[in-house]
Order: structure tokens, then C-alpha cells, then sequence
């Protein structure tokens, strides 16, 4: 089964899928969400099936495929997967159709074609598997900039408030963050002996110089996408901007390029120069939860307060990253999954809410617990996972950062666990101030406030749910794929862990 | 007295340029014998026969690396491609020229002598037969490029810039519709391209003086004579400078690169859209062969000297390019200044003295060119009652009204923009590696900061296009004849083949990047 080119068919799949939607007729928008919704249910049974073809203690990478591409510049389709990849793999295989779901009348609201956001939202699919699963550094650029395209279209066309300023800002960010990659990576491709195999490259020794050159270069681009402090600005308009579904999309599995990219590319292929730059790499993270989580507790729009809650969750994966342990790498790629899964799932209960409002502003709530139990009581829960509450999985990701960080650099894990308290400001204030205290009277008059979930809605949130309380009680199955390629990625950076003083720290890795 | 020795002359190697030249007197002749009923399909038809016959002769002779007719002609691997680009290039611009079908009588005004806004003038506006003139004129300019391209010396070379100049002036002035704007157009194109070509011909002064001024070797402005001069230390570097900057200036102004921009914006709007086509894609590629060969053949010992200073210009360019495209409001000066910024980007390639930087400064052009043609064939057809609508503000909702146009014309933008899949893309990659290669970063790096600002107005269009409500004052998109839906199709197909398997072409390109010395 491990024959099976689980990755092209992977990374292709979507695009087909999206070109048969894309060719419905647009007075069947039943047929295209049916059609887009069954595709991604399809590619979900096939990164399940990988899932369980990947061997957690084989080689670093699997299911290596190669295709020639382009020979004048040595650039061929290469796909493999490490742990961490596979786990980002599994993430966008399962929030794609969640979003399907949960976006089925989004786009009826715009004047658009219907099935058109659906085939959009497949090709995003396409190229989110693309960036994750490519080996070739110029393949990884492709895809990492052609992403933008069909966000670009999701924002400006179906989205909300604001939709054309957001689109072009996070369109221009990103591409400004890209352009300084591009600069880099035929930096890389003409010191690295003119090939852009990921195999290759990370066997090179660079001269001191260019290394941190080519770093920087990398590292803008990523810092940009993830969003790290001071680069985040794109973030809450985009994600205030976008239809719900897009957002989680955005916010979910988009952003986690760039720290993925962290781990993979800036790390592994530039090792003296991520140490150069680890203390200011860390300085931004723990500057970004602060910064962010105190803009969270100002904020007066809902979906813009969900964003700058990731921004600051991103900060302690960028911390987790750059601190160099395992344990805080783990936590930092454990990280980056249930953040998908929490923020993913908060960011369609309050697309939810919105819909059924109307006005996404904080002010316009109050007291919906008592029109809409069951979705505010989802709202708790996603409020409660994204604070890292134990006993969901955010919390030990967390908690992993923080220990991981702990040993080697007091300093900052204390200032990052001021975070955790902040997190707990932004989202029980949020959800005192929309769902609890009384009943805010406009609220009564709005037509939508009177229906709970439907039964729909109840299938897009449960899985999630699901999911966050079992890798909460649970996370073995992740971190077992997770670790090894975390400790090959901190051997490739010439850092071990310092030795444990007590024996319990290892035992909470696992 | 010594016998008279007639210089060898390889007629087949020739053959392209003798065909393109024989078609055009014969374009003459049609226009004096044939009915006026028949002229245009009968010079479209002779035009493009021509074209075809002379790409079917460069695919012959694609293995032929001589110099002839007593050096003036160097017919080499860089000659042959990019003569074969700005062949398939032509073909393009004569398919849009020819269209008769999205205006009555073509965009071409019948009389461009008539006073323009006279009672007369708005008659011929309301589609009577354009001149066919045009197709004479193309022909020559097709074969003034053609020599431009492979000349081997400094005086050919010159004959050439002003056998594909004057009939450029010319085609300028014949648009339909706002005739002052295009009468403008040429008069400015005609005075600065003299301007230019007076400097180039005292360059050319300059550097015969440079080699005449080393004793024990002939004087001469073949560049065997004058890379030989340049290699010997005893000449007088005051005229080779001299010589060079001037020689540089004239063909800069060809290629649009900045500080000699300032026609580019005015000419692109006002002169007939298949006609700015056709210069911003071939007048393009013959500008920058004549820049690669002077440069890398004639001047390559002095690159030490040349470098600093064009490198400077490249990123002048660039930057003017880009800044000024920001503000800009009409879709074809934008589309100017998008082609000077993208001057600058060949530029750098043009600086990467190895092979693979030749090869991607051709692999650019020939790239860029199929896709300036394609936004030009659409600019032609976004039309309404009184021609091209090509104030931006009249773009807004395009999209909803002409969505395949505007897929189209979105999809040619993002390979301006340089997004991957696109040969926008991989023709920067082209060049920005050898660059690199060459040490000079600080020309990628300002490549890459100015695609950034570039990203904006291209941008702008696709926010006007897809994500503004179409107005009262959105045009349509006249559906296509034959001809510009064919034009269109080679242009778009070319943009994003070369952007998925550049490969092939770069095979060739690679093949081709070496000149006969």
C-alpha cells in the first residue's frame, strides 16, 4: 500500500474536483455543493488511508515520489512527507469538508456564483496538500504562491465588510513575503549547486554570510504568512473580512505554512543562522502573544477578535520553535494541529452566530445563551479550547511550549505564561459579553436568532469537538508520528535536548 | 588598381530577411494594382504567407552559424531565435491588425491626412476601409528587425534601426478613433527616435575613431575589429566611453529603459492598439538583440566599465517603471510603464555575461512578448460607442459582464505580476539566476523590491475587473473575429505553457545562446 502515490493523487485530486464544479451549471448550486462536499469526503477516506500506511517509527520521509519537471534548472515534482507534514496533511483533509458544510449558504448571500466558491475552495485545498507535501523547493514556492490566487477570490468576492481592501492587503503582504523568497530561493538554488531537491540542499554547507541572507529571506516569508508580530497586520482584516468558512481555511491551515515552512526550510537548511536568529525570533513570538492577546481584549468585532487570537497562539508556536527541545518543538507542531482544530471550529461558531445576527459585532449580542443554547454552549467550548483549558488538546500543546521552553530559557516561558491568563480575559469576556448576561432585546426581533444548530451545523461542529477533547485526553497517535521528525529537525539544527534533571519531563512528551 | 572582390554572400541564410523585404515591395505593388475591395484580405494574406515563409526558413537554417555579406551579417544562434520570435510575434500583431470585425473598417483611419476632428475625419471614423498601407509598413519594420537583430556591424546596424523605426512612425499615427492623441503619438515617437538615432550614429562616429587610433590594425565599426580594439590596451579610452554611451542611449531608447522612457507611455496610448502591440513585443526583442549582441560581442572586454553604469539604469528603470505605473489610469499606459519596468528586468539579464544569462534574457522575451500581445488583443476588444474604453474607471465590473475576458486578461496580469504557473514567473527565474550567479544581487534585489510595487496596479485592474459593481459606464466586451481570438489564444496558451514546461523552450534558448564571433 505504501506504493501508492498517495501524495500526487493527493495533491491532484482536489484540482479535478474543483474543475468539475467549476463546470456545473450555475443554476445548480445544490448539485455543485453536493459534488464539492462528496469530493473532500474522498480525499479525506484517502488521507486516512495514508494516515495509517504511514509508519510512525520508519523513515523520516515517506512515500517519496519523483517526477521530472523542469531539467534546464533541476527542478523536478518531488512530494514526501515527514511526520510533521502528514499531521498538516490530516488537518486540511478533515477541515475541508467541515467548511463545505458549514459555508453551505454562504455564498447564496453574495450576488457570485454559487459554484464557483466551491471550486475555488477546492483548488485552495489543492494547493494547501501541494505546499505541504512538496520536496523541491521551487515546487513548495509554486504552490506557496499560487495559494494566494484562490484566497484572493474568497476574500475580495464573497466576503464581507471591507472584502476589497482586505483581499488586496493580505494578496500584497503575502506576495512582498513571497518575492523576498523567491530572492532567496534562487539564492539557494545557484550556492547549492543549481537543484532544488530538499534532500540535497539540506546536506549543503553554506559560507556564514549567505546562510543568514538566504534565512532572512525564508524567514520574511514565513513570518509574514503566519502572521509573527511586527508582519501580522494582514490577519484581522483578512479574517474579518473573509466568509466565515475561508476564514477558518485562513486562519487554520494557511497561516500554518509559515511556521511550517519555519521548521522545514529555515531550520534544516540553515542551521548556524536559525541559531543566529533564534533570540529574536524569540523575542517576536513572545512580543506577538502579549501584543496580540491585548489587542484580543479590545477588539468589538467577533471575527477580528478570533484572529488576534491566533496571532497570538502563533507567537507560542514560533516560541515552541525556536526554543530548540524536542518537547517544545513537539508542542509546537501539536501546536499548530489542534490550533487548526480549536480556532478552525471557532471561527465557524462565530460565523455561525454572525449569520443568524447579521452584524458581527460584539456590542449588537448579549445574552443569546437563552435564544440559542446549543450554539452558545459551542462557543464556550471553542472559547474554553482555544484558552487551552485542560483536558482539551490545545492545553497540551501548550503546555509543551512551555515546559520545552522552560529548560532552556526561563525568561521567556514566564513571560510567555502571561499569555494563558490573557487568553482567559479575551475569551470569557467574549463569551460573557455575547452569549451570557441579559438578553439583549434587539436580539429577540432578528429572525435567525430564534433557530438553534440545525442538524447541519450540529455535523460540522462535532467532529471538531470530538477531536479536541480526544487528542485533549489522548494525544499519543500525534505526538508519536510528531516526534521523530521534530528530533531529526532539532539534529539538523545541531541542537540536543539538555539533560532532563526529572525523569517525568520526558514521560509528558509522550 | 587591385580587381574589385565582391564579398560571399550565403543567400540561405539571408533568406528571412530577403523574403519579409521582397514581401513588403510587393505589399507596394498590391496597394497600386489591386482593387480596394480585395487589398486588405489580398495584403493580410501576403503578409502573413510571408511571415510563415520566413519562420519555415529559420527552422531550415536553424543549424547555420556563419557570418556573411563581407561581415555585416552574423547569422548565429541568438540571431535565428530571436529572429524566429519577432517572426511569430508578428504574426500575432498582423492577425490583430488584419481584424476587421470588432470595429467597421478596422483601427486603422482611412486618410490620416485629413485634419483630425473635421466633419471629413468623423466621417472616416464611422468605418470606412482602413488603410492597408499598414501591411507594407509592418513588412519592412518585421525586416528592419530581422537585420537589426543579426547585424555585425555598427553601420548595419544602424541602416537596420532606421528601415524598422520610420515605418513604426508612420503606423503610429493611423489610429481610427482620437486622431490628435495619435498624430501626437508619432510626432513625439518621430522626434525622439530621431533624437536617438542621431546619438547612435555618433556613437558609431566615436568608436571608428576609437579603433582607427591604434596603430598596426585596420579602422573599422565590425565588431571583430572593434572587440579586437577594445582588448588593446594602448587605445583611447575617452572615445571608446564616449562611443559606448552614445551607441547605449540609442538602442536604450528603443528598449524603452529609463531615463530615455519618457515616449514609451505617450506612443502606447495614443498609437493604434495592434500597433503598440506589436512594439512593445517585437520592437522589444529586436531592441535587446541588438543590446546582447553590441554588448556581449562587440564590448565584451569592456564589461568591467558598462556593467556599473547599465546596472544603474536597469534599476532606474525598474524603479520608474513600477512607481509610475501606480498612479497610472488608463489601462494602456499602464501597460507602458509595465513595459518599461520589465526593460529593466532584461536589463539585468542582459548583464549576467554567461550563457544562461543570454538564454533567459531570450527566454524572457520571447515569454514577455506572447503575453503584451494578449493584453493588447484584449485591450482592443473592451470597446463602446466610441472605441477602446481604456480609462481604468470604465473597466470596474468587467467581470461580471465579460467574464471569460476578464479570466483572461487576469490571468495575463498575474503573469505580469510574476505569480508561478505563469511564464511571468519562470522568465524572471530566466534571469534573476544568472544574475545572482554573477554576483549581482543588488540587481535581483531591486528586481524583487520593484515586482512588489509592481503587484499593485496590476492588482488595481483585477480589484476593478472582479470586485467592483459594473456601472452604468462598464463596456462590453466586443466578441472576437477570428483573427484576434486566434492571436488571442496563441498568447494566452504561450503564457501559461511556458510558465508549466518552460522547459522545451529553454532547451532551445540554451542551444541558441551563442554568438558567432
Amino acid at each position: 500500500m505504501s506504493n501508492f502515490p498517495f501524495l500526487s493523487v493527493l495533491t491532484v485530486a482536489p484540482l479535478v474536483g474543483a474543475l468539475v464544479v467549476a463546470l456545473l451549471p450555475r443554476k445548480r448550486p445544490d448539485l455543485a455543493k453536493l459534488v464539492a462536499f462528496g469530493w473532500s469526503l474522498l480525499v479525506l477516506v484517502l488521507s486516512v488511508v495514508m494516515w495509517f500506511a504511514f509508519s510512525a517509527g520508519g523513515d523520516r520521509f515517506q512515500f517519496r515520489e519523483s517526477y521530472a519537471w523542469i531539467p534546464n534548472w533541476g527542478v523536478r515534482f518531488t512530494f514526501e512527507v515527514d511526520g510533521i507534514a502528514l499531521v498538516m496533511l490530516m488537518l486540511i483533509a478533515i477541515l475541508v469538508p467541515l467548511v463545505i458544510l458549514a459555508s453551505w449558504h454562504d455564498a447564496e448571500s453574495s450576488k457570485r456564483s454559487v459554484p464557483v466558491y466551491f471550486a475555488l475552495l477546492l483548488v485552495l485545498e489543492c494547493t494547501m496538500i501541494g505546499v505541504f507535501a512538496a520536496a523541491d523547493v521551487f515546487l513548495f514556492y509554486v504552490f506557496f504562491e499560487v495559494m494566494l490566487v484562490p484566497m484572493y477570490f474568497l476574500i475580495g468576492s464573497y466576503g464581507g465588510h471591507q472584502r476589497q481592501y482586505a483581499a488586496v492587503k493580505f494578496f500584497l503582504y503575502s506576495l512582498v513575503g513571497g518575492l523576498f523568497m523567491l530572492a532567496a530561493v534562487i539564492g539557494l538554488w545557484v550556492v547549492g549547486g543549481k537543484t532544488f531537491d530538499w534532500q540535497t540542499l539540506s546536506q549543503a554547507e553554506f559560507a556564514t554570510n549567505t546562510a543568514r541572507w538566504l534565512f532572512l529571506g525564508f524567514f520574511l516569508a514565513f513570518a509574514i504568512k503566519a502572521p509573527f508580530f511586527p508582519f501580522h497586520t494582514w490577519l484581522p482584516d483578512a479574517g474579518g473580512a473573509a466568509p466565515a468558512g475561508a476564514a477558518a481555511l485562513l486562519v487554520g491551515v494557511l497561516d500554518k505554512v509559515g511556521t511550517f515552512g519555519i521548521l522545514r526550510y529555515c531550520l534544516p537548511l540553515f542551521p548556524e543562522a536559525s541559531r543566529w536568529f533564534a533570540p529574536w525570533a524569540l523575542a517576536l513570538g513572545v512580543i506577538g502573544i502579549i501584543y496580540a492577546a491585548l489587542l484580543a481584549v479590545g477588539q468589538n468585532d467577533l471575527k477580528r477578535l478570533v484572529s488576534y487570537t491566533s496571532i497570538a497562539h502563533f507567537g507560542f508556536i514560533g516560541v515552541g520553535i525556536f526554543a530548540f527541545t524536542t518537547q517544545a518543538g513537539t508542542g509546537a507542531v501539536l501546536y499548530m494541529l489542534n490550533h487548526g482544530l480549536a480556532t478552525g471550529l471557532l471561527f465557524l461558531v462565530v460565523g455561525m452566530l454572525i449569520a443568524r445576527r447579521g452584524s458581527s459585532l460584539i456590542s449588537d449580542f448579549g445574552g443569546a445563551g437563552k435564544l440559542v443554547p446549543v450554539l452558545a454552549g459551542v462557543l464556550f467550548f471553542a472559547g474554553l479550547a482555544s484558552l487551552a483549558l485542560p483536558g482539551t488538546a490545545p492545553f497540551v500543546s501548550e503546555f509543551l511550549v512551555l515546559i520545552g521552553t522552560f529548560t532552556v530559557n526561563k525568561p521567556v516561558a514566564v513571560i510567555a505564561t502571561l499569555g494563558i491568563i490573557l487568553a482567559a480575559a479575551y475569551v470569557l469576556w467574549m463569551v460573557q459579553r455575547t452569549t451570557q448576561g441579559t438578553l439583549n432585546p434587539a436580539l429577540t426581533e432578528v429572525e435567525g436568532m430564534r433557530r438553534d444548530l440545525s442538524l447541519r451545523e450540529k455535523v460540522v461542529v462535532a467532529p471538531l469537538i470530538a477531536l479536541i477533547v480526544l487528542l485533549g485526553f489522548y494525544p499519543k497517535p500525534v505526538t508519536d508520528v510528531i516526534n521523530p521528525a521534530v528530533q531529526a529537525t532539532m539534529q539538523d539544527v545541531g541542537k540536543s535536548d539538555p539533560a532532563p534533571e526529572v525523569g517525568s519531563v520526558q514521560e509528558a512528551a509522550k | 588598381m587591385s580587381e574589385l572582390k565582391l564579398p560571399s554572400i550565403d543567400y540561405a541564410a539571408l533568406a528571412p530577411i530577403l523574403i519579409m523585404l521582397g514581401a513588403a515591395l510587393l505589399g507596394v505593388l498590391v496597394e497600386a494594382f489591386v482593387p480596394r475591395r480585395l487589398r486588405n484580405a489580398v495584403q493580410l494574406g501576403l503578409a502573413l504567407v510571408a511571415v510563415l515563409a520566413a519562420v519555415t526558413m529559420v527552422i531550415l537554417k536553424s543549424e547555420s552559424r556563419v557570418i556573411t555579406a563581407g561581415g555585416a551579417l552574423a547569422v548565429d544562434g541568438p540571431t535565428l531565435f530571436l529572429q524566429g520570435t519577432v517572426l511569430v510575434l508578428a504574426a500575432m500583431a498582423l492577425l490583430l491588425v488584419g481584424e476587421r470585425t470588432v470595429e467597421r473598417g478596422g483601427a486603422f483611419v482611412a486618410h490620416a491626412a485629413v485634419t483630425a476632428e473635421s466633419p471629413e475625419d468623423r466621417r472616416q471614423a464611422e468605418g470606412v476601409g482602413g488603410a492597408t498601407e499598414v501591411y507594407p509598413l509592418m513588412t519592412f519594420a518585421i525586416g528592419g528587425m530581422l537585420i537589426f537583430v543579426a547585424a555585425n556591424d555598427l553601420l548595419t546596424m544602424f541602416i537596420s534601426l532606421e528601415v524598422f523605426s520610420l515605418p513604426l512612425y508612420l503606423l503610429c499615427a493611423l489610429a481610427r478613433r482620437r486622431r490628435l492623441l495619435s498624430q501626437e503619438a508619432a510626432m513625439k515617437y518621430f522626434l525622439l527616435g530621431a533624437y536617438a538615432s542621431a546619438f547612435f550614429l555618433f556613437g558609431v562616429a566615436l568608436i571608428y575613431g576609437f579603433t582607427s587610433g591604434i596603430p598596426g590594425r585596420g579602422a573599422g565599426v565590425d565588431f571583430a575589429t572593434v572587440h579586437a580594439a577594445v582588448g588593446e590596451s594602448s587605445s583611447s579610452q575617452v572615445l571608446l566611453f564616449a562611443g559606448m554611451a552614445l551607441l547605449a542611449i540609442g538602442l536604450l531608447f528603443k528598449a524603452a529603459a529609463a531615463p530615455f522612457h519618457v515616449w514609451t507611455p505617450d506612443v502606447y496610448q495614443g498609437a493604434p492598439t495592434p500597433v503598440t502591440g506589436f512594439m512593445a513585443a517585437c520592437t522589444k526583442v529586436a531592441a535587446f538583440g541588438a543590446l546582447l549582441r553590441v554588448f556581449h560581442v562587440a564590448f565584451a572586454g569592456a564589461s568591467w566599465d558598462f556593467t556599473p553604469v547599465i546596472g544603474v539604469l536597469a534599476v532606474l528603470t525598474m524603479l520608474v517603471g513600477a512607481v509610475l505605473a501606480v498612479t497610472q489610469t488608463d489601462i494602456k499606459r499602464l501597460l507602458a510603464y509595465s513595459s518599461i519596468a520589465n526593460a529593466g528586468y532584461l536589463l539585468v539579464g542582459v548583464l549576467a555575461p554567461s550563457k544562461e544569462g543570454l538564454s533567459g534574457t531570450m527566454f524572457y522575451l520571447a515569454a514577455y512578448g506572447f503575453s503584451v500581445l494578449a493584453a493588447f488583443a484584449v485591450v482592443t476588444l473592451v470597446r463602446d460607442a466610441d472605441g477602446e474604453a481604456t480609462h481604468l474607471s470604465r473597466w470596474a465590473g468587467l467581470g461580471r459582464r465579460s467574464p471569460f475576458f476578464a479570466a483572461i486578461f487576469t490571468f495575463i496580469l498575474l503573469a505580469f505580476a510574476g505569480i508561478p504557473l505563469t511564464s511571468g514567473f519562470t522568465s524572471k527565474f530566466a534571469v534573476f539566476g544568472p544574475a545572482l550567479e554573477a554576483n549581482q544581487a543588488w540587481l535581483v534585489i531591486a528586481g524583487v523590491l520593484t515586482s512588489m510595487v509592481l503587484a499593485f496596479p496590476y492588482l488595481r485592474v483585477v480589484v476593478m475587473m472582479w470586485l467592483s459593481e459594473p456601472g452604468e459606464a462598464t463596456p462590453t466586451v466586443t466578441v472576437p473575429g477570428a483573427l484576434t481570438s486566434a492571436a488571442l489564444v496563441i498568447g494566452v496558451l504561450a503564457t501559461l505553457v511556458l510558465g508549466v514546461v518552460p522547459g522545451p523552450l529553454l532547451d532551445l534558448t540554451t542551444g541558441a545562446a551563442e554568438f558567432v564571433r
